[in-house]
């Protein structure tokens, strides 16, 4: 890498003032992510903290003494568990028909020869500034389309970003004709060149699209919430914003027999929904920052 | 747009007809995201008529009759009253701070990074500050509500240890919008900071060697090398940034908002969605909606030409 040439480039060469300078930025990044990490080790605390510990004046960022029963609680609460599958479905679902939109998308539009070609780019970029807004969006899945109550008014929606498939496009773009050229000569349809030559080059950009549905379908609730009447088939955020910000927490407390502060409880419950992401994502994270990359040379 | 008939690589001319049926199976393949587009864009776009009329759910888009005023109504009610303009304010100023503030963070944070020569220290520290932007804005509201909480979260402990009263942040219209901006540069500084890394990875080695024969120093460098060489991703980013003072962040905004700072927080996006989905007023949101995209479609454009005359930088 060009890049670890030249650091090594300047270790070598370090004066006094360098070596300020570097002190300097060690200790600010050291305290950027401190100040990322610390509202975090908070919540931990005080979701493992008994009720006497919570109610205490003083800092919470380390717990004194460990009581679990916020935890117990939550595991004996139901709907989050239900909303928890909810989640995966929806999740699955989209991620699914997204892929299959936007290879089918992209592949065509990456192709010179696709008549009108300028045409239908504009038509997907223009959904990009321009938008009916909420209101005539509500209108056609309830309407015209007749979805509430069901997930497709979840996954259907969003299912092809504008920017995500300018992103694919441009993968695609970008993969030589000579790989296509012979399979070509061999009689191979277009369908043959998308499904066995052009998608099994292109497991990074997948990965990367598929990773970004994946944090839309888990992070999103105003749909479930606009569209989903059944409290049975809620997501797992919309569930988690009853209790979190709107403290619905009488069904929690009327559910399950453990005693716990109610704020003891609600931190469990974040951490409980949070932790599946922080486990995965440094595993994950470096599909991002591919598709960042591939987005910002690009453009 | 580039006109089709240049972009076929067949040097003979051919008729538009003629291409389609010489490449109907790649037609076939975009068709499912063409009928995608038209029915969840372009006809929720059409529904913008609804701005003009008085919609009535059981009448439909199209047949709903026009509003009073030649169809003005709602845009007239908008513009005289008394409750889009604070709305609007507070959309203006929010995001004018978050420009000011929260723009210049990742590029700062990029340098910094950019500047660390252990590559575990770099990619831990990514790692670290990337993570608040995998976390729904549900949870982090409700992370931002604790920490702050005037009884037991720490910024406030630290506050009463330099001898201050605690702050009720989350609560207080004079620190709502700090706390807006605050939670939001927690949020994705780290994140956005990705596309400044991967503009500076770009930059060729031999400008820094030519620097160091120049005797610059490292803050030199970054002021004289880094800087300048990553500037036009800062210049689209900051096109970008102005496009967007109109869309504020709903998800951030709706699950931080309450009663006591509707007035400093109620931004386009929160009243819209009170106005239309929660009253039901699906025209007046309509309008409020179409309004907010022309300006920012505006504001787009005109920083867009605003950098193509003082740089070589734009979007468009």
């Amino acid at each position: 890498m060009a890049f670890n040439q030249r650091s090594d480039f300047l270790w070598k060469r370090q004066t006094a003032g360098d070596k300020l300078f570097t002190g300097i930025i060690y200790a600010a990044l050291v305290l950027v992510c401190m100040i990322t990490l610390l509202p975090i080790l908070q919540v931990v605390t005080v979701s493992l903290s008994p009720n006497d510990v919570v109610g205490q004046y003083g800092l919470h960022l380390f717990p004194t003494r460990i009581s679990l029963s916020g935890y117990e609680k939550v595991l004996q609460f139901k709907p989050i568990w239900t909303a928890y599958l909810n989640t995966i479905i929806r999740s699955a679902l989209g991620i699914v028909i997204t892929q299959v939109l936007l290879a089918l998308g992209a592949y065509p539009l990456s192709k010179k020869y696709l008549p009108n070609r300028g045409f239908w780019t504009f038509l997907v970029l223009l959904t990009m500034y321009f938008s009916g807004g909420i209101v005539p969006n509500y209108i056609l899945i309830t309407k015209y389309l007749k979805l509430r109550n069901t997930v497709w008014a979840l996954v259907l929606p969003a299912a092809v970003n504008a920017y995500t498939l300018v992103i694919v496009r441009n993968f695609f773009e970008a993969i030589p004709d000579s790989l296509e050229e012979s399979a070509r000569i061999d009689g191979a349809s277009e369908w043959r060149v998308l499904t066995s030559i052009v998608i099994p080059l292109s497991k990074p950009v997948i990965a990367t699209t598929a990773l970004w549905s994946l944090v839309y379908h888990w992070n999103t609730w105003l749909d479930c919430m606009l569209y989903i009447s059944d409290a049975s088939r809620y997501v797992l955020q919309l569930v988690l914003r009853q209790i979190l910000l709107q403290g619905q927490l009488q069904d929690m407390n009327i559910m399950t027999q453990v005693s716990v502060n109610n704020d003891t409880m609600k931190m469990a419950t974040l951490v409980v929904s949070i932790l599946p992401v922080i486990v995965i994502y440094p595993f994950l994270q470096k599909y991002f920052v591919k598709g960042v990359m591939i987005g910002a040379v690009k453009g | 747009m580039t006109i089709v008939g240049l972009q076929n690589v067949k040097p003979k001319r051919d008729t538009l007809l003629g291409q389609y049926k010489r490449h109907w199976a790649l037609f076939v393949m975009l068709l499912p995201v063409l009928v995608y587009y038209i029915i969840f864009h372009y006809f929720p776009m059409s529904g913008i008529i609804i701005a003009f009329k008085n919609f009535r759910f059981n009448d439909g888009m199209f047949a709903s009759p026009w509003a009073a005023d030649n169809g003005l109504a709602h845009f007239k009610k908008l513009f005289t009253g008394m409750y889009f303009a604070p709305v609007f304010r507070n959309t203006l100023i929010i995001s004018l701070y978050k420009i000011l503030f929260t723009f210049p963070a990742p590029i700062l944070l990029a340098l910094m990074l950019n500047e660390i020569r252990s590559q575990k220290f770099k990619r831990v520290a990514q790692t670290i500050t990337y993570m608040p932007y995998f976390i729904s804005w549900v949870v982090l509201a409700s992370i931002v509500i604790e920490v702050l909480s005037p009884s037991r979260g720490f910024v406030n402990y630290f506050i009463n240890q330099l001898g201050m009263d605690s702050v009720y942040f989350t609560g207080d219209p004079r620190t709502f919008r700090g706390v807006l901006v605050g939670s939001g540069m927690w949020r994705n500084t780290g994140y956005q900071a990705i596309v400044f890394l991967a503009a500076m990875s770009n930059i060729d080695p031999e400008m820094y060697d030519v620097a160091d024969l120049d005797g610059a120093g490292r803050m030199q460098k970054i002021v004289h090398v880094t800087v300048p060489s990553i500037m036009p991703t800062i210049i689209i980013m900051f096109i970008f940034a102005m496009g967007s003072i109109m869309n504020d962040d709903f998800d951030q905004v709706y699950n931080l908002l309450n009663a006591k700072t509707l007035s400093v927080g109620d931004v386009i996006s929160t009243y819209t969605y009170r106005v239309g989905l929660q009253q039901m007023d699906f025209s007046y949101a309509t309008a409020v909606g179409l309004f907010r995209n022309v300006v920012s479609l505006v504001l787009l454009t005109g920083s867009n030409f605003v950098f193509r005359r003082v740089s070589e930088t734009s979007l468009f």
